[in-house]
């Protein structure tokens, strides 16, 4: 099934592609107009333990990202839909247009920039063709907000917010160079942590506790995810039958006199109930189930970093052992040995701190999938009492003119 | 007119009947205000019971006999305890009181009994004669077929329904010696054979065919009504599943875990709802029943008043023919071919006695014939005329009493929406806790 011709969307106008010199490049003049927007609970301090320097255009909290949706111009690339960001300090600075695969990309290049840290996830990358309408206004919108959340998270964190990739992301007018770099490079990085080959000895408890509760979790999505799809079905299938029943009611009021409006009111109403709960299903298929299965996909890509972390320790330990048993004692322990020390602790230092602002995260993001779940629900059933208690008085109203004409 | 109104007149009384059931009988149960019956007793049928016994062939067999209990009106007026008449009877024994009424009664549009069989089932629910539900079902049709019958105008004053409600032994012998047996089978018979009506009456025409849509209709919306209840109650249920999984998360949660799970409570209760949900549809889809086989019974009158129709057709041709033959003796002309004018015109005609003797027997014959046509006229008219009367009063009880069911279906429909209204409410509640 082929995508329709994508219909037109609201734009809130189009905002001029500026022509800003590189951020990292920026005179102290230009960042004077940086607002401290600090969330004043949060301490922004690198988890090394040097403070944040907020004098950085790129600073998480000053930046205040805005995406916006629109038209693709020359049509030729029909395939792919553009996202507007906007990126502001007070007044908008930057403004530039990505498509899905740029997130991917900068996704990508975070990863292996920063692989002690975790990264926040994308809304899922392949749809079903014929499943889900990629051209919908619904699932541009869903897939809008995944996206938004996804920098908002980015600009937020304390390292990661300060990544070049993810400056240029904002800024650059031109992605396309970087993209054919970072094929190659992900794949020569992915390859060098496959061939560790090390074993770690003594996993701290914390982190096990991390990996483990990341698969029970992982698990639990997945019945969650099968449980939601078989209530779809069950509504769908629900579904079909309110479609045939209505009617029924309506031909049923074709030869009668008397209760021809109550049994058409009936089917009005039968009618309106489908409708609702068309869209019922609908708005789970869209909205709930992508977000379970990105958290999964996140899941996923938050291992490979506990598998990593495990590998340094891994390295270290074994660099360590070599080195405990050398026969000269009385020369220092070698420098590589102290690095690799440093990056086991920076690593641990980072994945804990991200753990904790994970799990926050995490919290507000089922909070709000399952109050938005409720949502839905309690809306399909406000649908339907409407219809039902503005048929009654049709019903009893005929009852009440006859007896005043009898 | 009943002091006690029309409405307390046909009190229920037994008392394990839901609120709604009981408004769904008065409901349901058109009183009128002429009749005899229902104003100095009240009718219930109060339980079903099993039975064992040995039926006719001497074999072991397991029935339900239902109790039925009448009392005086005034009496219960009047506070004071009343006499309770109260006896055992068997589906087979409502059948046969029904029988007696459609045979006795044929202009009357008779009031149908509770299905013998559980049809339009969705899967659930059980196609078991003998399953509790299905036999409380049963206990409220019957008592609705008793009330129907007392409260029409005709049916209500017939003695054989009197002594059903207040004599146990020997009820059917004295039914039996009615002879009405011998009568509704030669009935039978001639109801089932085809004949053609050469003037059929245009207003029963109409009727039957009403009564054949309407029973294509119910029907129909009977059976889908069935599927999507099966459907529903997959929804409701897989639910449940929500309600486990939410549990097992929450035990490897920390400040997520207490709003999970009781979340997963409601989930599990609102997977719970949909068994009495769907008990109180099975009681809309009887009363669609109840006129599905009031179908039937009208479609049954139409009929009969087909073979009173064709029956003084059938009449009136054997009077003209034989007028007609009267005629040809006596001025000896030969209009009509007859074997026997053939034979005679070519062995020699018969004798002066002969033809004396033949149209004295022609002019009995004919005397006979007219009363005949005359009786047919009149029964056929006075079928046309009660049928007619009987027609009417249904349609206006059928209009009002499926109006009503419409109203409460809706009532339902209301009550659901807000029950699962109030279920996610309570889970997105817990769900802000989280």
């Amino acid at each position: 099934m082929s995508a329709g011709t994508p219909r037109s969307l609201a734009s809130s106008g189009q905002k001029s592609i500026q022509d800003i010199c590189h951020p990292l490049s920026a005179e102290e003049s230009a960042l004077s107009r940086i607002p401290d927007v600090l969330n004043p609970g949060s301490d922004l301090i690198l988890p090394n333990g040097t403070p944040v320097d907020t004098s950085s255009p790129a600073s998480s909290s000053s930046l205040l990202n805005r995406l916006q949706l629109d038209d693709d111009l020359d049509g030729e690339t029909r395939d792919e839909q553009k996202y507007n960001i906007t990126t502001e300090f007070d007044l908008p600075e930057y403004s530039v247009r990505r498509r899905y695969q740029d997130f991917d990309w900068l996704r990508n290049k975070l990863e292996e920039s920063q692989p002690t840290h975790l990264i926040p996830p994308l809304p899922e990358k392949f749809v079903m063709k014929g499943v889900v309408d990629r051209f919908s206004e619904e699932f541009v919108e869903t897939r809008r907000k995944a996206l938004d959340k996804f920098l908002k998270r980015v600009a937020d964190h304390p390292v990661l917010s300060f990544n070049e990739h993810f400056n240029a992301f904002l800024s650059a007018k031109d992605l396309n160079k970087r993209q054919g770099l970072a094929l190659l490079t992900k794949m020569g990085e992915s390859v060098k942590y496959v061939t560790g080959g090390y074993k770690v000895r003594a996993r701290p408890v914390e982190f096990a506790a991390m990996g483990d509760y990341l698969d029970l979790f992982t698990q639990k999505l997945g019945t969650i995810d099968r449980i939601a799809q078989r209530i779809i079905k069950e509504q769908s299938e629900f579904l079909m039958e309110l479609r045939e029943y209505g009617p029924v009611y309506s031909s049923w009021s074709s030869f009668e006199e008397d209760l021809h409006d109550p049994l058409e009111g009936v089917s009005g109403c039968v009618s309106n109930c489908s409708s609702a709960l068309e869209e019922l299903t609908e708005d789970m298929s869209e909205d709930f189930l992508p977000v379970l299965r990105e958290y999964v996909l996140y899941i996923e890509s938050m291992k490979n970093v506990l598998k990593k972390r495990d590998q340094v320790q891994a390295e270290y330990e074994t660099k360590l052992e070599a080195v405990v048993f050398r026969e000269d004692k009385k020369t220092p322990v070698p420098s590589d040995v102290e690095k690799c020390q440093d990056r086991v602790e920076c690593f641990n230092a980072d994945l804990k701190a991200d753990w904790d602002r994970w799990e926050n995260n995490k919290r507000q993001d089922f909070r709000q999938l399952l109050t938005g779940m409720s949502n839905k629900n309690i809306l399909y059933y406000e649908k339907c009492l409407a219809a039902w208690e503005s048929l009654i008085p049709l019903l009893q109203d005929k009852q009440e003119a006859k007896g005043e004409t009898n | 007119m009943a002091d006690s109104g029309s409405e307390d007149i046909a009190v229920i009384g037994n008392t394990d009947l839901t609120p709604l059931e009981s408004e769904n009988n008065l409901k349901n149960t058109m009183v009128e205000k002429g009749t005899s019956l229902l104003k100095k007793m009240e009718i219930s049928v109060a339980e079903a019971e099993k039975r064992t016994g040995k039926n006719a062939v001497n074999m072991q067999e397991t029935y339900t006999v239902y109790l039925i209990e009448t009392r005086p009106v005034d009496a219960a007026s009047e506070g004071t305890n009343p006499v309770l008449d109260s006896l055992w009877k068997r589906y087979s024994e409502f059948e046969l009181l029904r029988n007696y009424l459609l045979v006795t009664y044929p202009f009357a549009v008779v009031p149908p009994l509770p299905e013998k069989r559980a049809e339009f089932v969705w899967h659930k629910l059980s196609a078991d004669n003998m399953d509790p539900d299905f036999v409380e079902r049963r206990r409220v049709g019957l008592e609705n077929f008793l009330l129907r019958v007392a409260s029409h105008p005709v049916l209500s004053s017939d003695k054989i329904f009197y002594l059903f409600l207040t004599e146990e032994n020997g009820w059917k012998e004295t039914v039996f010696e009615t002879g009405f047996q011998a009568k509704a089978d030669s009935r039978l018979k001639a109801l089932n054979a085809t004949f053609r009506v050469k003037n059929p009456d245009k207003r029963f025409a109409e009727m039957k065919h009403y009564g054949d849509e309407l029973q294509s209709v119910i029907s129909q919306l009977l059976r889908v009504r069935a599927r999507a209840a099966d459907r529903l109650y997959g929804v409701y249920k897989v639910h449940g599943n929500y309600g486990r999984v939410f549990s097992e998360w929450s035990a490897i949660e920390k400040e997520m875990g207490d709003g999970l799970q009781s979340a997963g409570h409601h989930m599990d209760a609102y997977a719970a709802s949909v068994d009495d949900i769907l008990e109180e549809e099975e009681h809309y889809a009887d009363q669609l029943k109840e006129y599905l086989f009031y179908a039937d019974a009208l479609r049954t009158v139409c009929r009969k008043h087909e073979l009173t129709q064709y029956e003084l057709e059938m009449a009136v041709q054997d009077l003209t023919s034989k007028k007609q033959q009267r005629e040809e003796l006596a001025t000896g002309t030969i209009r009509t071919f007859s074997l026997k004018g053939m034979t005679s015109k070519l062995f020699g005609q018969e004798t002066p006695e002969q033809r004396e003797a033949k149209l004295k027997m022609l002019e009995t014959q004919i005397e006979e014939g007219e009363e005949q046509v005359k009786e047919r006229n009149a029964e056929c008219d006075e079928f046309v005329k009660s049928a007619w009367v009987d027609i009417e009063r249904f349609k206006e009880q059928k209009d009002h009493d499926l109006r009503e069911s419409l109203i409460s279906y809706a009532i339902m429909q209301i009550s659901m929406c807000k029950k699962g209204i109030q279920v996610w409410n309570n889970a997105k509640e817990c769900f802000n806790k989280m």
